[in-house]
């Protein structure tokens, strides 16, 4: 208990730095654009692979799983868009990315800290959680939702490319009938705002982690798996929680 | 000028500075020296004010370090430079790159202006050839002389050395020494390094002092060491020229 507590006040202190005015702004803006490059527009294939295929799937198991002739077939095409406008694009493509992004920025602040980078840019009078964090923190914030939006549509994709198949009397016309049925269109803001969240708790958490690093490349390790541990935890939690005020 | 006034430091219950008192002079290479342990990085960390003391003051040129704000800080720090054990530079940027950062945070000088200081510190140390390699790309001494590039971009009064030599071969580690001298002298500055190497002690040691067990054992200079009666310094120097 008391160790999660001294955590928590760590990880606000950290935050009340992180979030202060940049020493210099063209340096925090070059700094914003190499982080959206770097952690979210270099995450985009893997959004699009993964969301091409898990629409296929749940298209292709929904399909399989509905042999009742009371239910119409355009329920599998109507389900399909539900599970992934409502957790897929956004929750679980965040856990994925948590386990991609988080571990990387992780052991990037914490190879920095451990090889003296950091302490290097305190000593210049820099604030250095402000310089290496906030611009992460930002830039996931500004790109996750692109790639929420990348994934609903590949992902959707992927659900009518499987209706082709004619698996258990799944058809085009059926599927497209039911992806436009009774469509609400609330769940797509509902998913960007999420992921924004999740976005804030990924860079946040694995920043955390990577900043305060004490000890060598061992220890660079295990903040990298902590970080994807801890940020995903969070993310389920956030889910529930927001579930439940934007939904109920 | 650095004065150190009875500094002490202590982790959990440890004593690892105890009542130290030194004169760091302007212009000349200033050596802590001491075996590992002996407590010379904590009283290294504990000047640039990485670290807080459990007691005394910390004087630049008469200004307290340990009383100062974050603000007051941090405009000191903007006359200092450091050169770290592991040279710590950022292996995101190219070595140009590495010593125009302080530039670009700080100066208010315009691009053209802020990269031609950054060449001529490169054009300092001898790097010109390497402005555009990452320091994955480069030896361990031309990251040392990059890091030192980095240090004096924005002419600090005060550079801080920790460990300039490990890791380096004799003839760089000499390279190295004779370009902090220059340096410190071109640019008067007061230069604090921390080291147990003899052949740094020889060659540059204009002001040394020796910390052993965390107490200030011994203070002189290059030419006096050798004459020392102290046996704990006798010690040192014995086991540094057996190695």
């Amino acid at each position: 208990m008391n160790e999660a507590l001294h955590r928590m006040g760590e990880y606000t202190l950290l935050m009340a730095k992180v979030i202060s005015i940049p020493n210099r702004w063209s340096m925090f803006f070059k700094q914003l654009i190499k982080e959206i490059y770097k952690l979210g527009a270099d995450s985009l294939w893997i959004v699009i692979i993964i969301s091409i295929f898990i629409g296929t799937v749940i298209a292709i198991q929904i399909s399989l799983n509905i042999s009742s002739p009371l239910i119409p077939k355009f329920t599998i095409g109507y389900t399909t868009r539900e599970i992934i406008l409502l957790e897929f694009s956004s929750s679980i493509m965040c856990l994925i990315l948590a386990g991609k992004v988080g571990s990387n920025i992780a052991s990037e602040i914490g190879t920095m800290r451990v090889t003296e980078q950091i302490d290097a840019m305190e000593i210049m009078g820099v604030n250095s959680a402000n310089f290496l964090i906030l611009p992460k923190i930002l830039g996931l914030m500004i790109f996750i939702p692109v790639l929420v939006i990348f994934s609903m549509f590949t992902g959707i994709l992927g659900g009518i490319a499987a209706s082709y198949a004619d698996i258990n009397g799944m058809t085009p016309s059926s599927f497209e009938y039911g992806m436009q049925f009774y469509f609400n269109s609330f769940y797509i803001g509902y998913s960007i705002i999420k992921s924004v969240v999740y976005a804030f708790i990924i860079a946040s958490i694995a920043s955390y982690f990577g900043y305060n690093v004490k000890g060598g490349a061992l220890e660079v390790g295990k903040a990298s798996t902590n970080a994807v541990v801890m940020s995903s935890i969070m993310i389920l939690m956030a889910d529930v929680v927001m579930t439940h005020l934007m939904l109920t | 000028m650095v004065e150190v006034k009875h500094l002490s430091k202590s982790f959990d219950g440890r004593t690892v500075l105890n009542d130290i008192n030194a004169l760091f002079e302007t212009g000349k290479t200033n050596l802590i020296i001491g075996r590992s342990g002996s407590g010379k990085t904590v009283l290294l960390k504990n000047i640039i004010g990485l670290q807080r003391p459990g007691s005394g003051q910390i004087l630049y040129d008469g200004r307290e370090l340990t009383g100062m704000k974050k603000r007051e800080l941090d405009l000191l720090r903007r006359e200092m430079g450091m050169l770290f054990q592991g040279s710590a530079l950022f292996d995101s940027m190219t070595v140009l790159e590495n010593v125009m950062f302080p530039l670009d945070m700080f100066s208010p000088d315009s691009f053209k202006e802020r990269q031609k200081r950054a060449m001529l510190c490169l054009e300092r140390v001898d790097l010109l050839e390497a402005e555009h390699l990452y320091p994955s790309e480069i030896s361990g001494g031309m990251m040392k002389r990059a890091a030192i590039a980095r240090a004096i971009a924005l002419k600090p009064k005060y550079l801080f050395c920790d460990e300039p030599n490990s890791g380096l071969d004799p003839k760089t580690s000499l390279l190295i020494d004779d370009l902090i001298h220059s340096i410190t002298r071109d640019y008067r500055m007061t230069t604090i390094i921390n080291t147990h190497d003899m052949n740094s002690v020889k060659n540059i040691g204009e002001n040394i002092i020796f910390i052993r067990e965390g107490i200030l054992e011994w203070r002189g200079n290059k030419d006096e060491i050798v004459s020392s009666h102290n046996e704990a310094l006798n010690d040192f120097i014995f086991a540094a020229s057996r190695r």
